[in-house]
């Protein structure tokens, strides 16, 4: 069976020109598929990096809240009754705001505030330089070193800033593992301050953060919650309503999907063509192994190797494609949002199988067709 | 006494629907035997190749029966009759059908890779038959880059190297001047005929008819039994 295959390889290989083109369309095709899907995972990515990087396991908020980012206040008691819930180990307020920034050479720079609990300092980043404890310093401020770092004018510990007419100093300077969506720097102080700074509604509290004893607590808790007139969500949870709300809500899911249908349809159409095309030409020589004694279970799987073959070699030299381009826009782009993760390679794979199962669908059935006789005939 | 290699009785074939039916064989029968170069010529539409095919176990008779060694070809199932052809019947086709995307050593081993040979012990026995046909040096070349005569020996070692017991050759000098027709059969005849082959030959090319241990006539889809001098 070996030497049929290494037969097949050797027609489909050295017909160049056909093979080229058969490459090109699939690979042009997984490219498109990935750099879609890539992209809009890597905006889904950043619209929960606040989620990801504080890595709480449940998230109290108003239920009207739709991403991390619109939030909206609740009152202190919310993080009084969260407390009292049966199953709850501990819970803690965490605010998530806006602010203007102020820099040395006079321009303002939005950023992002993020205030931890005072006491816990629960989900604070990892600090690359600084220690954690400054951060209950006089006007104390972590900076976030992320590709947006620079829009403070890289600043060092001890730099001084103006948040929204008070003073501000860097006492720390972190890593997080996901950068924001929006483009804004982030600053880390703690919640007291941070409501403090900062122009407040008269409820302050932008998520209760809570952590259950056991997970089995986890469906009572938000129950519980839910009586309350709030809504509690798992970490993965939170980060799916933030997906439908990008998916469903803001139209670009729905572009994506178009673009991702068009780069199947395109691809499709290239390969399938040029394949049908590639047996076309062949049928002859199709009908020659039959007459010489080819059964026609070997003829399909030869074909069936063939767009297999080509599949296979296409897709990898588009996800190639795909990764080399995302690293060299990175490299001039630092906030270039893309990611290629395990689903949009599941899902390009398994667009490629359909399109290798279409194309040779229509090879098998027109091999399958011919007969031997008609080789005699001419 | 020749041992029959082939049997075919009373073989009737039928082409098209209604009006357009017309009957391709009407009641043939013959016998070929080994050690023997049977030629069927007759004029085009005769129904030589239709014949031809038949006898091969490649198109299926309306009626009749045809025995390869005793054994009734046409009650096989389809992988049986594949494999028949596979392992019994070399075939030399009119326009060679050779495959322009491998070479010639290549083109050669294909019916030892359909019987599952590796593709390294193919190669090697390709090359030993493409030695026998003279073109031993030519085996890495494409068949695109060989003369007709040379193609046309190409097809001979591939169809002789499955070691058929049956060669079936379907105008084997139609594409080919004279000289080097009647050089390509002459080889045949002197090196591939052998006790245990029997070869059959579609032909209308009277130049090389001399080279015929028996030739048989068609005429509209009958076969009129001539003999060999009869013909000449």
């Amino acid at each position: 069976m070996k030497g049929i295959f290494k037969l097949a390889y050797k027609l489909l290989v050295n017909d160049k020109p056909k093979f080229a083109a058969l490459i090109v369309g699939i690979t042009f095709s997984v490219f498109l598929i990935v750099q879609m899907m890539a992209m809009f995972s890597g905006i889904l990515n950043r619209a929960s990096a606040t989620i990801l990087n504080v890595g709480a396991a449940i998230w109290v908020m108003d239920p009207a809240v739709q991403t991390v980012a619109n939030t909206i206040g609740m009152p202190d008691y919310v993080l009084d009754a969260v407390k009292s819930i049966e199953g709850v180990n501990y819970a803690v307020p965490f605010y998530s705001g806006g602010a203007l920034v102020k820099l040395a050479d006079g321009t303002y720079q939005a950023v992002t505030v993020i205030g931890l609990d005072d006491t816990t300092l629960f989900g604070r980043p990892q600090l690359l330089e600084g220690k954690i404890e400054d951060i209950y310093g006089e006007n104390a401020f972590i900076v976030v070193k992320d590709t947006e770092f620079r829009k403070l004018e890289n600043p060092q510990i001890g730099t001084q800033f103006e948040v929204n007419d008070n003073r501000g100093v860097i006492v720390g300077i972190a890593k997080v593992n996901s950068n924001s969506l929006f483009g804004v720097p982030t600053l880390y102080t703690t919640y007291y301050r941070a409501l403090q700074y900062l122009p407040n509604p008269r409820f302050t509290i932008s998520y209760v953060l809570a952590e259950p004893k056991n997970p089995a607590d986890v469906p009572r808790i938000k129950r519980q919650i839910e009586a309350l007139g709030y809504l509690a969500l798992t970490k993965d949870e939170f980060i799916d309503r933030i997906t439908t709300f990008y998916k469903y809500q803001t139209g670009i899911g729905t572009n994506i999907l178009i673009m991702t249908v068009m780069s199947f349809i395109v691809g499709l159409s290239i390969s399938g063509q040029t394949f049908y095309t590639f047996v076309l030409e062949n049928l002859d020589k199709f009908g020659a192994f039959k007459a010489m004694g080819a059964k026609s279970r070997e003829l399909i799987l030869m074909i069936l190797f063939q767009a297999s073959f080509t599949a296979l070699t296409g897709y990898g030299l588009g996800i190639g494609l795909c990764a080399f381009l995302i690293r060299l826009a990175r490299a001039r782009l630092p906030d270039y949002a893309s990611v290629i993760n395990v689903w949009n390679l599941s899902f390009a794979f398994v667009m490629v199988v359909i399109i290798a199962t279409v194309s040779s669908y229509f090879a098998v059935r027109k091999v399958l067709q011919v007969e031997p006789f008609d080789i005699f005939r001419g | 006494m020749l041992q029959p290699a082939i049997q075919a009785t009373g073989v009737v074939k039928w082409f098209g629907e209604g009006e357009a039916r017309t009957q391709a064989l009407r009641d043939v029968s013959l016998s070929a035997n080994f050690g023997e170069m049977l030629y069927i010529v007759g004029p085009s539409g005769s129904g030589k190749t239709t014949l031809l095919s038949v006898l091969s176990g490649i198109l299926r008779p309306d009626s009749g029966t045809v025995s390869v060694e005793g054994a009734d070809i046409w009650s096989l199932n389809s992988d049986q009759l594949a494999d028949f052809r596979l392992h019994k019947i070399g075939f030399v086709f009119q326009d060679y059908h050779l495959f322009p995307r491998l070479t010639t050593a290549e083109n050669v081993a294909v019916p030892l890779i359909l019987k599952r040979m590796n593709w390294g012990d193919a190669i090697k026995q390709a090359v030993h038959y493409l030695d026998i046909v003279g073109l031993k040096g030519r085996a890495e070349l494409p068949p695109v880059k060989l003369s007709g005569g040379e193609q046309q020996r190409v097809a001979i070692a591939r169809a002789i190297a499955g070691q058929p017991e049956i060669l079936i050759m379907d105008e084997p000098t139609a594409s080919l001047d004279g000289e080097t027709g009647q050089g390509i059969v002459r080889f045949v005849k002197q090196n591939i005929l052998n006790e245990s082959r029997c070869i059959l030959i579609v032909t209308h090319d009277s130049r090389i008819y001399d080279f015929a241990t028996r030739i048989l006539k068609m005429a509209d889809g009958r076969l009129a039994g001539a003999e060999k001098r009869e013909i000449l």
